[in-house]
């Protein structure tokens, strides 16, 4: 009963993963130039925006109706016709003064509403709740209390102030969430944060917005804003599932979770890594040194030691995965390899 | 009466045609390579800021043909991001950067001063001569193996990716150089060299902008070649200075860079005030209104534009103090840049416009720019620039202000000194339809990236979702509108070399210095240095079109 239940438990887990459409999709938004609103971070950004929007168009307009007023109005008859412009003043101190105090007077509270909404957005309500974000090329992993092993998709209760602490593990990542309007580098060697509270459930797409090599524009993510109840449900189910499996199907749900099919594929394509189909076995050529075989210590050495060896035709770009998977996870990886030749 | 901006002799143009004139002066590939005529350097570096405009161009029209689908399009993930990188470092280094200082103003800035050359002809050689270096590494570069860490070789990944980074990094280390020389030369000629009676307030606007420019350029210039060396001795040594493995700190990188980078982008825009502030009056028939605001609102832009770089940082875990006083700080930017805008319009009032090619990429200038320049009102907010920056609307504010801006201003000034430097006229009609082209192009191409970028669409995305695809396709139309426009002018203005009407003297009616020798100028420009009694735009009302000629003479010579 107990083994039936866990069994299907992990299926369905196992399902959920592989049901995952491989690209978040951008909401409707109510808005022509922003995607909709969806935390409480986003009233003063929309707000500014607006009316810098209304501002821009009037001041567009309004020098685009002076200039073409004076082509049609002051046109030349031809070169010949010599005619002289009429006299006016060159010098106005008083209009000066006027076209720079009143751009004066804009920018002020420009300035003003930026800067509280800037210092809203920098400064976590205390007592959020707090998941960890770390890029690395070219995946988000978030770590939730509870759950040991990362998960790439960002999940998170409604109405919940929740505080995301960010890093990278190689070079500069920026966690970007549009329907939020927040982001934030991911820095190596220090921890950056933002905040939020959702206002809406549903996904909303996650970018990478620093430039970081070849798959930067691969590095999507979702959140996901669960109702009431939803996220705890989602988590414990998460824990078990993570918890139940093992062997190869551990394996082939840390392919998808941990970015390993970011770079290399189960088909045989080689992206920015080896592809794993068929691979165990086989005697490789390395960028240095001597030819090696693909065995257990290989893979497992590929995995906490990146760099150490790499096969002939690809870069180094892998991260680490020191402390980021347990024994478990390795065993489980070097199975699912082993299982797709 | 006002009496003429120069004594009559040298208001009388010279014949034109077959006479001794500095492009004839001399023969032979030798007599250009080590020429230290101002105006053959200026000459050189003309063609080959617009070679490299072609090929960056070229890069521009990759990506945005690339972008055409969310997928793959023509090429791989690391072409593409050879590509954009490519187009950025040539476009900003190669080309904006010395278009129209080095390139416009080598040949007109000191004709404009009445003087025979500029202060240090061998450093303006040389000058020349480093950019050429400067390209070559960064071509070698491309030979081996393109770099691709964006023209802004941010730590630590440009410590760690495998293309290139050496050679191209070291090529913009050379490329400052040459850029210091300029500006060291042409602070050393507005002070030393301008002909009696040109006070300072007697100056064209151009040799005000191009003295502002120079003074960021010899400032600020030398903190990037420091900040690239230190990166490639990072890269090379393994010394630990922006490497977080190596204890170093990658964000120090950024505060170096836009150290220099933000005061470059003044460098790359404050010369097109110069060219504005120089055909607006021509073309109105009418002094600049204002003209001593514009002239300092020029030193205000380049002295404010040291203090802002930290508003590129703004979501990089920079303190929110300092942000602040970044963010405040540029806003004051906002009043001299509007200042300007007001007071070229303003000269249009009552006078006598005429749409020539020039004015038509003055008036392109006027209205895009106000548009680049309001955009920039957005990033300076700093709740606003969290959601926009590192989107599709950073690209386009930048290039609504350096491509709509910058290079608008330097077609402008092309045209309008093509004439005087080649001493031919190129096709009217053409270069009209040229400058509809270009317009129409740059605003299909950047404006859908304004509404991308809100909706959240990140730069430098190869792949990107499908739901963004409509916008990028009427970009990339707007791009080969662009693209069609260039070449276009590209073919009417060479031809117009083998088979232009020969220039007058003074096509349009100008009355700063350089229209009252001949065109193309005499090898020594002045036989006696003018002597000068009134304003830069003062006495278009001496100055009568005469028909046969095709261009203007002094009211008293005719009559006399």
């Amino acid at each position: 009963m107990i083994l039936s239940l866990s069994t299907s438990l992990a299926n369905a887990a196992f399902a959920l993963f592989a049901a995952e459409p491989k690209l978040p999709t951008l909401p409707d938004s109510p808005y022509f130039w922003m995607p909709p609103s969806a935390s409480v971070t986003t009233s003063n950004t929309d707000a500014l925006f607006n009316f810098m929007l209304w501002m821009s168009l009037f001041f567009t307009v309004a020098i685009f109706f002076a200039m073409a007023r004076f082509c049609i109005k002051y046109r030349a008859k031809s070169r010949a016709a010599n005619e002289n412009a009429q006299k006016t003043s060159e010098h106005n101190t008083v209009l000066e003064l006027t076209w720079s105090i009143i751009p004066l007077m804009i920018v002020i509270p420009l300035f003003v509403g930026g800067f509280k909404g800037y210092v809203d957005l920098r400064t976590p309500p205390k007592g959020a709740m707090e998941i960890r974000a770390q890029g690395q090329k070219w995946k988000w992993l978030f770590t939730y209390p509870g759950l040991g092993s990362p998960d790439d998709t960002l999940h998170v209760p409604v109405n919940t102030p929740v505080r995301i602490v960010i890093n990278s593990v190689d070079v500069i990542h920026s966690l970007f969430i549009p329907s939020f309007r927040t982001k934030m580098d991911a820095v190596p060697g220090r921890y950056s944060d933002i905040w939020f509270k959702a206002t809406q459930t549903g996904e909303f797409p996650i970018f990478c917005a620093e430039y970081c090599g070849t798959s930067h524009s691969d590095m999507l993510s979702r959140v996901v804003v669960h109702p009431p109840g939803g996220y705890e449900t989602w988590l414990a189910n998460t824990i078990a599932a993570a918890d139940s499996l093992s062997g190869k199907d551990r394996g082939a749900m840390l392919y998808e979770k941990q970015g390993c099919s970011t770079c290399h594929s189960i088909d045989g394509t080689p992206k920015v890594g080896p592809s794993w189909k068929g691979i165990f076995g086989k005697m490789e050529s390395m960028t240095a040194g001597s030819p090696m075989k693909v065995d257990e210590n290989y893979l497992r050495e590929s995995m906490m030691d990146p760099q150490a060896h790499i096969v002939m035709g690809f870069t180094p770009a892998m991260p680490t995965y020191q402390g980021k998977l347990s024994d478990k996870d390795i065993d489980g990886l070097i199975e699912f390899i082993k299982s797709l030749k | 009466m006002a009496s003429p901006s120069a004594t009559a002799d040298v208001v009388a143009p010279r014949s034109t045609s077959g006479g001794d004139n500095y492009l004839t002066h001399d023969k032979g590939i030798l007599s250009w390579i080590f020429t230290l005529d101002h105006k053959r350097i200026g000459v050189m570096y003309l063609f080959s800021v617009l070679t490299a405009f072609a090929l960056g161009g070229f890069f521009a029209l990759m990506v945005r043909t690339e972008l055409l689908t969310p997928g793959r399009t023509i090429m791989d993930h690391d072409t593409y991001n050879q590509m954009f990188t490519l187009h950025g470092a040539i476009m900003v280094f190669l080309v904006i950067i010395p278009g129209i200082p080095a390139a416009l103003g080598n040949i007109i800035m000191p004709l404009q001063l009445g003087a025979k050359d500029v202060a240090f002809p061998r450093l303006n050689l040389a000058s020349y001569h480093l950019w050429v270096v400067g390209a070559i590494f960064m071509l070698t570069s491309l030979a081996i193996n393109a770099v691709d860490t964006g023209w802004t070789f941010y730590t630590p990944y440009s410590l760690t990716t495998t293309t290139a980074v050496v050679p191209a990094a070291f090529g913009a280390f050379i490329l400052g150089f040459s850029s210091i020389f300029t500006g060291l030369n042409f602070i050393v000629t507005v002070h030393k060299l301008r002909p009696p009676g040109m006070s300072w307030f007697r100056l064209p606007l151009f040799v005000w902008s191009l003295y502002a420019t120079a003074l960021i350029q010899v400032l600020a210039t030398p903190v990037i070649g420091i900040t690239l060396l230190m990166m490639i001795v990072e890269r090379t040594l393994h010394i630990g200075i922006f490497d977080p493995t190596l204890g170093g700190d990658p964000v120090l990188f950024q505060h170096f860079f836009w150290f220099y980078s933000h005061p470059a982008v003044y460098i790359m825009i404050v010369p097109a005030f110069g060219v504005i502030g120089e055909i607006i009056p021509v073309f109105s028939r009418k002094r600049m209104f204002g003209y001593k605001f514009i002239a300092v609102s020029s030193l205000a832009i380049a002295f404010l534009g040291f203090l802002v770089w930290g508003h590129h940082l703004f979501v990089s875990g920079q303190s929110v103090l300092a942000g602040t006083i970044f963010s405040a700080i540029t806003f004051l930017i906002a009043i001299p840049t509007a200042i300007k805008v007001f007071n070229w319009i303003t000269t249009m009032y009552k006078g006598v416009i005429h749409l020539d090619t020039p004015m038509l990429y003055a008036l392109a200038f006027l209205w895009v720019f106000t548009i680049g320049g309001l955009t920039g009102v957005f990033l300076a907010v700093m709740s606003v620039d969290v959601h926009l920056t590192d989107t599709y609307f950073v690209i386009a504010h930048f290039h609504y202000v350096m491509m709509g801006g910058a290079i608008t201003a330097f077609m402008g000034g092309l045209h309008y000194w093509w004439p005087k430097a080649f001493g031919r006229m190129y096709n009217e009609k053409l270069g009209r339809i040229g400058a509809c082209l270009v317009f129409v192009g740059l605003n299909v191409t950047f404006f859908p990236q304004f509404i991308l970028g809100s909706r959240g669409m990140p730069r430098r995305y190869y792949n990107y979702l499908p739901e963004f695809q409509s916008l990028h396709v009427l970009s990339t139309l707007g791009a080969y509108t662009l693209g069609l426009g260039f070449l276009l002018t590209a073919f009417y203005l060479f031809k117009s070399l083998k088979s232009g009407r020969i220039a007058p003297a003074n096509p349009w009616g100008g009355v700063t210095l350089e229209w009252q020798c001949s065109s193309p100028p005499p090898y020594y420009n002045f036989h006696k240095p003018p002597v000068v009694t009134a304003g830069p735009y003062d006495g278009y009302e001496e100055l009568m079109y005469d028909e046969k000629l095709g261009g203007y003479l002094p009211r008293k010579a005719k009559s006399g």
